[in-house]
């Protein structure tokens, strides 16, 4: 097994009832990388993203045939256990979702329900150790006890990252982050992820093509369901190997 | 002509608003002018005289307060259990939920008078006489109606009322809440009770409070299954019969040897029944548009 | 690769000592796997997991459990209410069939030298007060529910919403007091009615107690209907209330039809109103200014003095099922066309 792939997809199919979302999907996605998903809406990357950390497991009726391998395990195992699984592999979503709760609480809130803090001050500690490393710290550390929603949009998606964060995750993935923020937000995210990257595999999905090619290492392109193209990402923007991948970067649909 | 007979249209239907406001009114109005007179620190906290025609109705509001007391420590639990079966569990698409829900749904419709009959038929003939049987073999004991039994029969008419209400709120709470605490490694239970059920907490509230005032002001159930006219003592116990507000009026107006004595104190005695539904009510409907600000927002 | 200098990684190793393997089976299994190769991937089951695993599933359980029983419960109330009442099914009791209630005579006479249990004079009843209650409350309170939803000012508009839903919280023993104790005698004075309480009055009562559902319900299918539907009529040139009249009442008509085929339930099955208000008398009659009696206030009035298990007593319960299917029945079409209208309305906008 090759040590520098974190997860590694092999021909999956995915199914919501009896229409088909995936087609024969293999990716190799590499540790410690930022690899980007990119293609129109309704392409199943987002359905893709999902099925790495079994989110879609709460729709009902959906179905994964092939395997889906986190460092060399089957994800969907009947010995996997769902709850272990999500969270070592990390989840942020489109629109910023903090709990309505207390700035501090919402950080506090995955080391609890997975015990792994013995301690307040033990938490005290990893709640401003993981808003430091999502760049919140400084902002937010005067009033912690404050709700959650009085913060900024873009405040309160660097908030669900430190949330994230603090269950100590391996892997990362990112639903658009970034698209319901204002530019500024959005380059704060951006170098957040960049920072975040030393430590973590990130796998995110993009509408815009700009900053996948900004933040990513990797890219795939996906098309109806089908991942057309995977490579470097530079490679993928300047030279690439597929026509449906450069009519799409250049512009010419989606 | 077209604006004459619009604004004779929006005239009259504004007049039935007022109608129904003024029907309102009214019975507030004769209730509490009439109900005035008789009410002070006594009648509350004194026990009926005379055959009802002097003295206080302490007990009946004991035995209310008790009844509703009872009937809210089983109906709230359980129908938020059932609430969270529903709204977190069960497939909203299968057969089975499409059943039950709508089973839930007729039992709000089902008249009172009917769950006064399941009272007797089950909890008193069924499960009291059963007991008796296994525990006290020739005596009455549980099967004779109680205040235990008229707080069951009372909690199984309050259920739906819960159940809707609490089913309600958390389904209104965001899917996004649920797969965010998911993908944090917390289990389906952490999620339901660490995130779900405080944010359905006022609809915990406003269901506890409809069938409290449900509860409170029901009489049909409670005529076979425990009431009493008069009791010379307050019950002690959970198998003995108890005073009940609304039942003590009914019986006060039907059967009162001399209505026109009693008027003052029947009058006070539902001056004091309305005090205590509207206030439960008023504060259901308070929480539930707070609520609606909060989720809108 | 900087892998090792990420926030948690001396939080790991320190877990692991910290946490003394309970469940070490479970963390060894996984442990050579992945140990060797990667630094930083965990066991797959860390102890607590397995814990809070089967935490997770006895509570899914329990809920489960709790569900169905409560569930079952409902289910048994009409089991529970028909068992008193099937004997007759199959035996004569106190010379008592389950043919009785179609027998001649058409009266309701339970007690007396020969006891007459013929039910058409209370299903006779019942009807003329239920009519009575649903001619009243159906014009007020749709007009009301009109006003509310198309005309009022929305700054009154949150006003008479809860106002209306006091009427609602007030039991219903209050109003069957009210209108015996005070409009009873407003009533006969005003028309000279041979019996103060009769058909009318009960109806009258009624009236209060549906009044606040039909409003509600109809308010809230009318509320339902999109903007959309009303700004084009608007924008062709047609006025408020021929908007309200034209476009949104048919379009918000079958939950209005709810409105009141639960309204008509309610008016049927309330007991304490007609108990207190009819004068409980069982007179075969169509004239609205005579005294009546119900199938509700028959059970109400007669289950206190009845021999446990006999064939009166049985009777009731008969009477009891009866009310719980017609009722039912009632419900269930009501909901049916709530949930049309919500299907018209979803698949227009």
């Amino acid at each position: 097994m090759d040590d520098q792939i974190k997860i590694s997809v092999k021909s999956a199919n995915f199914f919501y009832g009896s229409q088909q979302a995936l087609h024969e999907v293999n990716i190799s996605i590499r540790r410690c990388f930022v690899t980007a998903l990119i293609g129109p809406s309704g392409c199943g990357k987002s359905t893709f993203l999902r099925a790495l950390n079994r989110m879609n497991d709460l729709i009902p009726g959906t179905r994964l045939e092939g395997r889906v391998e986190l460092d060399g395990q089957d994800v969907y195992s009947s010995s996997m256990d769902v709850i272990q699984l999500r969270r070592r592999v990390g989840m942020i979503f489109q629109r910023s979702n903090p709990f309505p709760m207390s700035i501090y609480e919402n950080v506090a809130y995955g080391p609890r329900v997975n015990g792994l803090m013995k301690n307040r001050a033990e938490l005290d500690v990893t709640v401003e150790k993981t808003l430091r490393s999502a760049a919140l710290w400084d902002e937010v550390k005067d009033r912690l006890a404050r709700s959650a929603m009085s913060l900024s949009g873009g405040q309160q998606q660097r908030l669900c990252i430190a949330r994230a964060l603090a269950v100590e995750p391996e892997v990362l993935l990112m639903d658009e982050p970034a698209s319901a923020l204002d530019p500024i937000s959005t380059a704060k995210v951006e170098e957040l992820i960049y920072e975040l990257k030393r430590t973590y595999t990130i796998v995110i999905v993009t509408h815009n093509m700009q900053q996948a090619a900004r933040v990513s290492d990797e890219t795939g392109f996906f098309l109806n369901g089908r991942l057309v193209e995977f490579a470097e990402t530079k490679k993928l923007f300047t030279a690439p190997a597929k026509r449906e991948t450069e009519d799409y970067i250049t512009g010419r649909f989606g | 002509m077209r604006r004459m007979v619009d604004r004779t249209f929006v005239a009259m239907t504004l007049a039935a608003t007022l109608v129904i406001l003024a029907m309102i009114a009214i019975i507030l109005g004769n209730v509490v002018i009439h109900g005035r007179d008789r009410l002070s620190w006594e009648f509350l906290t004194a026990a009926p005289e005379q055959g009802m025609m002097a003295g206080g109705i302490f007990p009946a509001i004991y035995g209310t307060v008790l009844l509703v007391f009872l009937m809210s420590i089983v109906a709230v639990p359980f129908g938020v259990l059932v609430a969270i079966y529903f709204a977190e569990y069960a497939r909203a698409e299968s057969r089975l939920y499409r059943w039950t829900r709508m089973a839930v749904n007729n039992l709000a419709g089902v008249p009172s008078i009917v769950f006064g009959l399941f009272g007797l038929g089950f909890f008193i003939q069924t499960i009291g006489h059963g007991i008796d049987q296994v525990l006290y073999p020739g005596y009455l004991v549980y099967g004779q109606p109680s205040v235990l039994w008229a707080a069951m029969t009372m909690a199984v008419l309050t259920l739906p009322v819960v159940i809707i209400t609490v089913e309600e709120t958390m389904r209104a709470v965001p899917q996004e809440y649920r797969e965010a605490s998911l993908a944090l490694g917390a289990t389906r239970l952490q999620t339901i009770l660490r995130v779900i059920l405080p944010q359905a907490w006022s609809g915990v509230m406003t269901g506890a409070i409809l069938a409290i005032s449900r509860g409170a002001g029901e009489v049909a159930p409670v005529l076979f299954t425990g009431a009493a006219y008069f009791l010379p003592q307050l019950p002690t116990r959970a198998n003995e019969q108890f005073m009940h507000l609304g039942y003590h009026i009914y019986a006060m107006s039907t059967q009162s040897p001399d209505v026109e004595a009693t008027k003052p104190i029947l009058y006070s005695t539902v001056f004091v029944l309305l005090v205590l539904t509207f206030l439960l009510n008023l504060t259901a409907i308070l929480i539930r548009n707070r609520m609606r600000r909060w989720t809108t927002r | 690769m900087k892998g090792n200098s990420r926030i948690g990684a001396e939080n790991g190793v320190g877990k692991m000592e910290s946490a003394p393997s309970r469940h070490a089976d479970n963390t060894a299994a996984d442990d050579p796997a992945t140990e060797g190769q990667t630094p930083f991937s965990r066991p797959l089951f860390p102890p607590q997991s397995a814990v809070r695993n089967r935490i997770d599933r006895l509570g899914e359980l329990f809920i489960s459990a709790v569900a169905f029983v409560v569930i079952a419960i409902i289910f048994l109330i009409f089991i529970y209410v028909a068992r008193e009442a099937a004997p007759l099914a199959w035996r004569t009791i106190d010379g008592i069939s389950i043919w009785s209630p179609l027998q001649t005579p058409y009266t309701w006479q339970p007690v007396g030298g020969v006891p007459k249990f013929n039910i058409l004079p209370l299903i006779v009843g019942t009807l003329k007060v239920t009519l009575i209650a649903m001619l009243l409350a159906t014009p007020l309170a749709l007009a009301a529910a009109l006003y509310t939803a198309e005309f009022a000012p929305p700054s009154l508009r949150e006003w008479i919403k809860p106002a209306v839903e006091v009427l609602a919280g007030i039991p219903s023993v209050v109003i069957g007091f009210f209108v015996l104790i005070v409009l009873a005698s407003w009533l006969q004075d005003a028309f000279g009615f041979q019996f103060r309480l009769n058909a009318l009055s009960a109806g009258i009562g009624l009236a209060f107690a549906v009044i606040p559902l039909i409003y509600t319900v109809s308010e809230d299918a009318l509320t339902s209907v999109p903007k959309l539907y009303r700004e084009a009529s608007l924008a062709l040139g047609a006025s408020k209330p021929q908007t309200a009249v034209r476009v949104v009442l048919p379009a918000a008509s079958p939950g209005i039809f709810a409105a009141l085929v639960l309204g008509f339930g309610r008016a049927i099955g309330e007991t304490m109103i007609v108990l207190l208000a009819s004068g409980n008398a069982s007179m075969l009659s169509l004239s609205p200014f005579v005294p009546v009696r119900t199938l509700s206030a028959t059970i109400a009035s007669e289950l206190g003095e009845v021999v446990f298990g006999g064939g009166h007593y049985r009777v009731l319960f008969l009477i009891g099922v009866v009310l719980f299917l017609i009722t039912s029945l009632l419900n269930w079409i009501g909901a049916r066309y709530n949930r049309r209208l919500r299907q018209r309305l979803s698949g227009a906008a």
